[in-house]
């Protein structure tokens, strides 16, 4: 596959949680205009190292690269100028829930722009519209199911049109047919604007459904990076372990298994 | 002993991180005061008028109910003391510098701090905890300057007019225990009350009430960004926020008292 233009470049990111180290020299690129997951069970650190693209948190050291600016070293107004071009989705669709949906949608375009407040709520019936929630402008979030909500939270992330879409774990929470409806919105998105999109999931049907590029997170390191192939073919056997679903091995003799219970 | 003084230590190291977050909240805050008038989009006036008659107009009832409590409480003590030596009518005197100089203001805080310091400290909290903190920054926008500075601007406009309204009711309290159980006419204890206040006696009580209103809105913001971990958090800084309002609210009373016996 020829190799396209990395618009996010991440070297050598290590990040802590007070002294537990998260991060550990993590380095991959996210090539522009396709579909990233960042791939990893519970623990590894991916949804630390989405919070930390998005500029939620500094890392102890390292670069990360949007667009060639290292972003853990930008002054606040060119941070916000990037994050102007960005959107994210947070697991739980973070919506404002003292605000309606259209309200929801419609403060990146109010706060960002100097557009006349027609033109802003034609804009977003069209986001909406597009996302499947036509016609739930005057809903309040706490009216809205799961799958619903999170529908409204990334009608609100495409709302500034975002070269770069960000999903944390889009899947949770959703039931297998939402999930793939979710999945079939991501590749349309793509497909129509032609948007760099980030997914860090675990959901191994998802990963198999939309990506074009991914990085494999376990423990805070990149076991693999490369495309489907690649991962499908990587010689390491966790990540084996991990596409086939099969759990770590348990203590397979008693020995073992007592000197765990005394904590030898 | 180690043990002791790695404890002590501890403590000591978290104390002084969060002062040093206080500290970094206090100055983003006034930062945000000076420049949101010349923002892009101007002081958010319509949600600082939300706030203002969450915190102003709802509280109305509760605190003229206390303020009228007290205002008869101490009319009624003082009369007990003041009959004896035939001097009832300076229990007009007594009822209005005590409310205006002291009990208006610091009763009418502990009021707002219970009633809308833990509202703030709550929602902020509740916001943070459902990552919509974390979703305006990613928008980029400021949760200081968007949830932070209406509040305290509203806060700062309120509790003066409370404290004002609750000086008022409370000197009606006194006329009411005058007339009905000391037998002065409503007339002559007003005059009465109005001979014996001094201008530097209500303005000196209107300067606390500011002070104590940046103390109820500040640690209620503050401790409202920091609730960490779900529903318990939210519930532990809440209660947090309450007490440490209520202390330095005393503090700084204290301090005030000081000063203008100083002054005389």
């Amino acid at each position: 596959m020829a190799a396209s233009h990395a618009i996010i470049e991440v070297q050598d990111l290590v990040t802590h949680y007070g002294t537990r180290r998260i991060l550990d020299g993590v380095s991959f690129r996210v090539p522009e205009g396709q579909v990233t997951v960042i791939l990893g069970g519970s623990g590894s650190g991916k949804s630390t190292l989405l919070r930390h693209l998005v500029g939620l948190q500094q890392p102890s050291a390292g670069q990360i690269r949007i667009k060639g600016r290292d972003i853990t070293r930008l002054p606040g107004g060119e941070l916000t100028e990037i994050r102007k071009r960005m959107g994210i989705l947070f697991q739980s669709g973070a919506l404002f829930n003292s605000m309606t949906v259209g309200q929801n949608v419609a403060l990146p375009l109010l706060e960002h722009t100097q557009l006349e407040p027609s033109t802003i709520q034609i804009m977003t019936r069209i986001k909406l519209q597009l996302v499947g929630l036509a016609g739930f402008e005057d809903f309040m979030p706490a009216q809205l199911s799961g799958g619903m909500r999170k529908r409204a939270g990334l009608a609100r992330a495409i709302a500034m049109d975002p070269e770069i879409l960000c999903f944390d774990e889009p899947s949770a929470g959703l039931d297998p047919v939402t999930a793939a409806a979710l999945d079939e919105l991501i590749l349309k998105l793509k497909r129509t604007f032609r948007m760099t999109i980030l997914v860090v999931t675990h959901e191994l049907p998802s990963l198999f459904g939309i990506a074009d590029h991914v990085v494999m997170l376990m423990s805070g390191k990149v076991l693999v990076e490369g495309g489907l192939d690649d991962l499908r073919a990587s010689p390491d056997p966790r990540v084996q372990d991990f596409l086939a679903r099969r759990p770590a091995p348990e203590h397979e003799n008693a020995e073992g298994y007592l000197q765990s219970l005394v904590g030898a | 002993m180690t043990e002791l003084l790695t404890a002590m230590g501890r403590r000591a190291l978290s104390t002084r991180n969060d002062l040093a977050a206080a500290y970094r909240l206090l100055i983003r805050v006034a930062a945000r005061l000076a420049s949101a008038p010349f923002s892009a989009k101007g002081f958010r006036w319509p949600a600082t008028c939300r706030q203002m008659v969450r915190i102003g107009v709802e509280s109305l009832p509760i605190v003229f109910l206390i303020a009228g409590s007290v205002g008869m409480i101490v009319a009624l003590q003082a009369a007990t003391q003041l009959r004896r030596v035939g001097a009832t009518i300076y229990v007009a005197d007594l009822v209005g510098v005590s409310l205006t100089r002291e009990l208006g203001p610091l009763m009418t805080a502990i009021i707002i701090a219970g009633r809308s310091g833990s509202a703030i400290a709550a929602e902020l909290g509740s916001m943070k905890v459902s990552e919509e903190v974390d979703a305006l920054t990613a928008m980029g926008l400021d949760p200081v300057e968007f949830l932070a500075l209406p509040r305290i601007v509203a806060m700062g406009i309120m509790l003066p007019c409370l404290t004002t309204l609750a000086d008022v009711v409370g000197i009606l309290g006194g006329v009411a225990v005058a007339w009905l159980s000391l037998g002065i006419p409503v007339a002559n204890y007003l005059e009465q009350t109005l001979h014996a206040l001094l201008l530097k006696d209500i303005f000196s009580g209107l300067i606390k009430s500011w002070v104590f209103a940046g103390i109820i809105a500040g640690v209620g913001c503050y401790q409202g960004f920091r609730v960490e971990g779900g529903a318990e958090g939210v519930g532990r800084r809440t209660t947090a926020s309450v007490v440490a309002s209520i202390f330095l609210i005393i503090a700084a009373d204290l301090v005030f008292t000081l000063i203008f016996y100083v002054l005389g």
